[in-house]
């Protein structure tokens, strides 16, 4: 069931022109997929594998729509090509909205071990990096929504276990 | 009939069509025979040609014909379900299925041994799915460019490359140029 959040930022993301979203689930991202498939003005194409999800986005961009992907942290290993040979390479602008599993609150204790590997592969690709720990971080949202097309790169938003817990 | 060939052939046909050219010898025999603005070379990324096309057709209305190769495919056959459930109207796929890995060295792949592409997209769901010999490709694309949706053609051919340069072309100069065109509609 989606929360208030979930709607905030769908209509963040609505009110910075995106209007192509591909995912992969997760369940902390379930509310935001949620509200996607209610939000006519986003197209939402799920994929199989975030790789071809970066794939349709670089696609999707050509084509005139703004993009954005919705993914877990688990990926960012299956990631790592398209990142840097597509999207960067590129210059394209790719928001990546993405739930931080395997942080404090973890149930899951296997989602710790990409939990440890997630910022160094941010960091180690220069992915301009934002984290939501506390609810209100989402009011940044906007902001670097606009980064991404400034800076026609992608940009990681990383959502922990006490974003989701907390936020409303 | 071998890949650059068989592109040889559909060059005549793509008229107005913007065009997402695999990775490797697929994009440099496209950028030797016939380079356009319409055509968006990949340099990197193998196996995302499909999905670039597929996220280009659904986004505007111009017909989209992705190049894409047997092993490409095979690296990401998660797409023909994406491909199968997101019908486009102006979208075609079409897989030079020369049963090698062309730009490594012409290692086989399993398309040329028991696996069967065209099999697998209509095990997805793709709606409009042609097996063809290279030489009737052209005519295939050229009917499928012609009629609203989906299509998956598979065109069986010879392995093999010529020798051609690699593309030296900037990739912000290819998107760029590649958009404007997107754009001119």
């Amino acid at each position: 069931m989606a929360k208030d959040v979930d709607r905030r930022i769908v209509a963040d993301m609505k009110a910075a022109g995106i209007g192509f979203v591909t995912s992969v689930p997760c369940k902390q991202l379930a509310g935001v997929i949620e509200v996607l498939d209610e939000t006519p003005e986003i197209m939402h194409v799920p994929c199989n594998r975030e790789d071809e999800g970066m794939g349709l986005c670089a696609g999707a961009y050509m084509g005139g729509r703004m993009p954005c992907i919705v993914m877990q942290n688990t990926a960012l290993g299956v990631v790592v090509n398209a990142l840097a040979t597509l999207i960067q390479f590129y210059q394209i602008p790719l928001p990546m909205l993405i739930s931080y599993r395997g942080e404090v609150g973890e149930k899951v204790a296997c989602q710790v071990e990409m939990a440890l590997h997630t910022k160094p592969i941010l960091n180690q690709l220069h992915i301009p990096t934002y984290h939501f720990h506390r609810p209100g971080d989402e009011a940044e949202l906007p902001g670097i929504l606009n980064h991404a097309w400034v800076s026609s790169k992608p940009v990681a938003i990383l959502t922990d276990a006490s974003f989701w817990s907390a936020a409303k | 009939m071998n890949r650059y060939e068989l592109l040889k052939s559909i060059v005549p046909v793509l008229g107005d069509t913007l065009v997402v050219c695999n990775i490797g010898a697929p994009s440099q025999e496209l950028f030797q025979l016939a380079d356009r603005p319409g055509n968006f070379y990949m340099l990197g990324t193998m196996g995302l040609a499909s999905s670039i096309g597929l996220g280009l057709a659904l986004a505007q209305p111009r017909p989209v014909l992705a190049i894409d190769g047997d092993g490409s495919v095979l690296t990401n056959l998660g797409t023909l379900a994406t491909i199968a459930n997101n019908p486009a109207r102006n979208f075609v796929l079409l897989i030079v299925d020369n049963g090698s890995y062309g730009s490594t060295g012409d290692q086989p792949t399993y398309a040329g041994k028991r696996t069967s592409l065209a099999e697998v997209a209509r095990a997805c769901g793709c709606a409009d799915v042609v097996e063809c010999s290279a030489e009737a490709t052209a005519g295939e694309v050229e009917a499928a460019l012609a009629r609203e949706g989906t299509s998956v053609i598979v065109a069986k051919c010879e392995a093999g490359n010529v020798d051609v340069p690699v593309i030296t072309m900037n990739p912000v100069v290819i998107r760029q140029r590649f958009m404007d065109e997107v754009r001119r509609a």
